[in-house]
């Protein structure tokens, strides 16, 4: 019964609060109007998430989240110190990022996490979805630079999708 | 209010300073893959900084916090990471070239997986998307 009625809870909750944050206000009607759209648009466009991978462990995902924010900021400045320094002696790498991941959401998500963390720029997967292409604007170490994407992102996105 | 305005005036000239350093990066890298990386830095802390600003200011003024800038922050963390790949992935394609001496990351063992990838590469297009069949391959 719940699944027919809310066929994607996640989504259903996310259109919700992101509804109230267009309109800003937390008023009877908009909450009302709101939720009738977050229960009527998830049904309408399932066809669209063919299989949208469960969030098993909401606190990894926001200890995930703000890992990553985290990163962004230590990695902004020391990439600010690698442009302001001598350019020449900066080491570009292309690094290979085997995945252990699966589901194409899961990887699009360490893909964009890859991205946004200054320094490394996601630039192609294979053909068959088993290994990431990463530019890195300076590493000493590929192998170290592998790992420590793994480690950092890809292991706590396995444990939070699965 | 001094304190508000000194935090918020202390965010846009970090905010600033950030997209400057980027657009330094831009101007100062040697290849384009390097300079990719300037554009995704300033959407993260340069825009990050602007907006909590906005915030903060807003939510001041005004009774009641200002959140739009949530919601900003949202769509360009997924907006910006599709930009900048597809921006790499064009460049790859198009064989711009690269500092560091490697060799074409696109000549990848696992880029070549069905055998006649590499012949299909070798003319210069572009693989299919995964689960599709490469031309001349039936499946």
């Amino acid at each position: 019964m719940t699944r027919s009625i809310l066929p994607r809870p996640f989504l259903s909750l996310s259109l919700l609060v992101i509804w109230l944050l267009v309109n800003m206000s937390l008023s009877l009607g908009q909450v009302l109007l709101g939720t009738v759209l977050a229960l009527a648009l998830p049904p309408l466009t399932l066809r669209f998430w063919p299989d949208a991978p469960a969030i098993r462990s909401l606190p990894k995902l926001v200890r995930y989240t703000l890992v990553f924010l985290y990163d962004v900021l230590i990695a902004n400045v020391q990439v600010a110190i690698w442009i302001l320094g001598p350019v020449s002696r900066l080491r570009p790498r292309w690094v290979f990022v085997p995945l252990e991941l699966e589901h194409p959401l899961s990887i699009t998500l360490l893909a964009a996490t890859v991205s946004l963390t200054p320094g490394t720029v996601s630039s192609h997967i294979s053909a068959d979805r088993r290994l990431l292409i990463v530019h890195c604007l300076h590493t000493l170490d590929d192998a170290e630079t592998v790992q420590q994407i793994k480690e950092r992102y890809e292991r706590p996105l396995k444990e939070i999708f699965g | 209010m001094m304190v508000v305005e000194a935090l918020v005036a202390l965010l846009l000239l970090a905010s600033g300073a950030a997209a400057l350093v980027a657009a330094l990066g831009l101007l100062r890298l040697p290849d384009f893959f390097m300079r990719l990386h300037g554009p995704t830095k300033a959407t993260t802390l340069g825009l990050g900084g602007i907006l909590a600003a906005s915030t903060i200011v807003f939510s001041v003024q005004d009774p009641g916090l200002s959140l739009h800038e949530v919601l900003i922050t949202l769509f360009l963390f997924i907006t910006a990471p599709a930009s900048a790949h597809i921006l790499a992935k064009s460049a790859m394609h198009d064989r711009v070239p690269f500092q560091g001496g490697q060799e074409d990351p696109l000549l990848h063992p696992a880029n070549l997986v069905p055998e006649s990838a590499g012949e299909y590469h070798a003319a210069g297009l572009d693989l299919p998307p995964p689960g599709e069949p490469l031309p001349g391959e039936e499946s």
